[in-house]
């Protein structure tokens, strides 16, 4: 299926003689070089990505990046230099002023940093007024944007006007007026930007929320890294109007393209970006069933591990340690103990989505973690120094280490080292 | 040494030339088929002014001045208004009253117009500004020749005098308020495909009302101003009154003439400034009340309306 929102080629270019400047960018010049030969300024250049339905597609970047310049090319109020930009095959960039007007009416709205609500209309006028615009009559559009406000808490301020409201009320309201319409694309120009710290989380929660239901396809900026990375599907980040790098936030965080990339993600909490799933490996087990404490310290010797699961079909049981079934193994001497002695039955257990940072009290006991799905199976298994390892890690670049997996370099002792760390586990 | 030594040019003879030898004979017509509009509206306000008596006129402003001016206008018009009857002067003023009237009704029809056409095109704006420029530094009596040329005398020739001269603040005021409206909601009401009227109509101009309201106000008070020129050249209330006044010397006349215009200008202004301001004057004092009739607009702080957490 083709995505929904495809970017080819886009270069933005500011002046009077955007052609001179495209052509010295041909030439390989520099930002700051053109800008001295022509009085040209580059806005974007060399975009080139596309978002599929439902995804968030998140764009970060310092102020001059060139983001905001690429978020208005999306819905034509900057009309790119060069390049296409195609909404479900339809393209933004030369098309003729009705086409954008209805693409505008119909497909695609925007929530701005600064709310960009109307001081003169009550709340319910400004949710509905993309409906205004549309035609929709009165009684609909009233009914559609209490429904929109609804959605986001505030119907009950529908009368009020936003001189009224708070900060954070505001951008409700700007969120409301985006989804009044029942766009497919929203493009929010980092709408909670204006917001203070403990707003802004409670906003970023609310839209993810708002998402598992709506799944619209969003195109998000900011140039805050943790909100990138705790919203975007895929994230991009731009420099100089150039996209550095996309790709998922594991794949920013663990290969960060360049040191430009390489410092934005140094101050960033890596254990809110990394999961279970990322540290995980196939675990080695053993049958409850007929299985003796000797077995198990033969298969924990075969495989390097300091414990291992014990199954009971394919419930887990409990959890054994090298140290005990060892140590009972010599004392019975030649006779066999059974394996439900040397059993702990109190193991940690978490869910493949759990963010490491929420780990690290159950990494505390020294036990591998379980990871478990919904239906309780076992699909993997955490060493406890893995966690620590993956969120300590030293940051590798692409040009300095090959794809090494960064567990690998911190715990070479563990078995885990010789398993590739991020593979998706199914069920055993 | 200079240019003139050189050369003269008849400048005199050529303006002469071409409005009395080209202008007049050609366009004469058109200038007479202008009045039409004008005469008709004068005559319906002039009339209509005439029938209502003078205590419902007075009643009518005064709850207008207490609406949207305060307590403190609402007694003074209804005091301003008494004296006036008093004196003797009330039809000459519901004369000027209508002229008043008829003028800014004219400037604000062509005016905001003429004032959202520069505020959305630079272009229009590069030609409208020069003319605004010149018909608010020419002064005034030099076109009141060409227009009695072309219009003849009267009352509909005194007020187009006064609409060239009032004009210009309202398109000045109606393209800067337009061009002041907050970008970004100009960017969203963009953003949500309105088209350039629907933008106008639901986000530019509320938004540009109140400076649009101040441009309202300003040309009203020029128009004021100009009631005793247009006098000059045949219109009639207050202006003649002075004028006869001026040339019979006879101080008292002219003053009472004076102080009509006087108190009905502070009426109309403070009127329609109220109209302008979103906050309502809350009701005062009388003391406060005859005292904020002296404060400059705007250092009366409204009540805040209660902020949401």
């Amino acid at each position: 299926m083709p995505a929904k929102l495809t970017v080819r080629d886009v270069y933005k270019i500011f002046g009077n003689a955007p052609q001179q400047a495209l052509e010295l960018l041909a030439r390989g010049d520099s930002k700051e070089a053109i800008f001295e030969a022509t009085g040209q300024t580059i806005g974007v250049q060399d975009a080139n990505f596309s978002v599929e339905e439902g995804q968030i597609f998140v764009v970060m970047g310092l102020s001059g990046s060139g983001k905001s310049t690429l978020i208005r090319m999306l819905n034509g109020l900057i009309r790119p230099s060069s390049g296409a930009i195609l909404i479900d095959g339809e393209d933004v960039a030369t098309c003729s002023v009705e086409q954008l007007r209805r693409i505008r009416r119909n497909k695609i709205a925007m929530v701005f940093q600064h709310f960009a609500l109307f001081p003169h209309r009550t709340i319910l006028d400004n949710a509905a007024y993309g409906l205004k615009i549309k035609g929709v009559d009165a009684a609909e559009r009233r009914r559609r944007a209490l429904a929109a406000l609804e959605q986001v808490g505030l119907a009950a301020w529908a009368d009020s006007y936003p001189a009224d409201l708070s900060g954070g009320m505001q951008q409700r309201v700007g969120l409301a007026r985006g989804l009044a319409t029942d766009p497919q694309i929203l493009l929010m120009d980092e709408p909670f930007g204006a917001l203070d710290p403990l707003i802004r989380k409670g906003m970023q929660e609310e839209l993810l929320a708002l998402q598992k239901t709506l799944k619209k396809t969003i195109v998000f900026i900011t140039h805050d890294l943790n909100e990138a990375l705790m919203l975007g599907d895929r994230i991009a980040i731009m420099k100089d109007g150039r996209f550095v790098q996309v790709g998922t936030a594991q794949d920013i965080v663990s290969n960060p393209a360049d040191d430009y990339v390489a410092a934005f993600v140094a101050d960033i909490d890596r254990g809110r970006v990394f999961t279970a799933e990322n540290v995980a490996h196939r675990p080695a087990v053993v049958p409850l069933d007929d299985s003796t404490a000797g077995d198990a310290v033969k298969t924990m010797e075969d495989q390097n591990l300091n414990a291992v699961y014990v199954m009971d079909g394919n419930q887990i049981a409990g959890v054994v340690t090298y140290q005990q079934a060892a140590a009972a193994d010599r004392e019975s001497g030649p006779s066999d103990v059974p394996i439900q002695d040397v059993l702990i039955t109190d193991y940690p257990t978490t869910d493949p989505e759990t963010q490491l940072a929420d780990l690290y009290g159950q990494a505390s006991t020294g036990l591998p973690i379980a990871v478990t799905d919904a239906k309780n199976r076992l699909v993997g298994v955490v060493e406890p120094e893995n966690v620590f390892a993956q969120i300590s890690s030293d940051i590798q670049t692409a040009s300095t280490e090959a794809a090494a997996p960064p567990a690998a370099d911190a715990a070479p002792e563990t078995a885990a080292a010789d398993r590739p760390a991020s593979e998706k586990l199914p069920a055993l | 040494m200079s240019p003139s030594d050189l050369l003269i040019i008849p400048f005199d003879d050529w303006v002469n030339a071409l409005v009395r030898d080209w202008l007049v004979p050609n366009l004469r017509p058109l200038f007479r088929a202008m009045q039409v509009p004008i005469t008709l509206v004068l005559n319906g306000l002039d009339d209509f002014f005439a029938f209502v008596p003078m205590l419902a006129t007075t009643l009518v402003l005064a709850l207008l001045a207490w609406r949207y001016a305060g307590r403190g206008t609402a007694i003074f018009t209804v005091l301003g208004l008494c004296f006036i009857d008093l004196i003797d002067l009330w039809p000459e003023t519901m004369t000027t009253l209508a002229m008043i009237l008829t003028a800014v009704l004219f400037c604000a029809v062509i005016g905001i117009p003429a004032g959202i056409l520069s505020a959305r095109s630079n272009l229009a704006w590069k030609i409208v500004r020069p003319i605004l420029d010149i018909m608010q530094t020419i002064p005034s009596f030099v076109y009141l020749v060409p227009i009695v040329m072309l219009f003849g005398v009267g009352m509909a020739p005194g007020i187009i005098a006064t609409i060239i001269f009032a004009l210009p603040p309202i398109i000045r005021l109606t393209n800067l308020g337009i061009r002041n409206v907050r970008e970004d909601l100009v960017e969203a009401a963009e953003s949500f495909g309105s088209t350039p009227l629907q933008m106008l109509v639901e986000v530019q101009f509320p938004l540009a009302l109140r400076t649009i309201m101040a441009g309202l106000n300003q040309t009203l008070m020029l128009a004021l101003s100009m009631v005793v020129i247009a006098a000059l050249i045949g219109a009639g209330g207050l202006g003649l009154v002075v004028n006869t006044g001026l040339g019979r010397l006879d101080v008292g006349g002219a003053t009472a003439g004076g102080v009509g215009i006087v108190i009905l200008a502070i009426i109309l202004d403070r009127i329609t400034q109220g109209l302008g301001e979103k906050n309502r004057v809350p009701t005062v004092s009388l003391r406060e009340a005859i005292v904020s009739l002296f404060r400059p607009r705007g250092s009366v702080a409204p009540a805040e309306p209660g902020k949401a957490g």
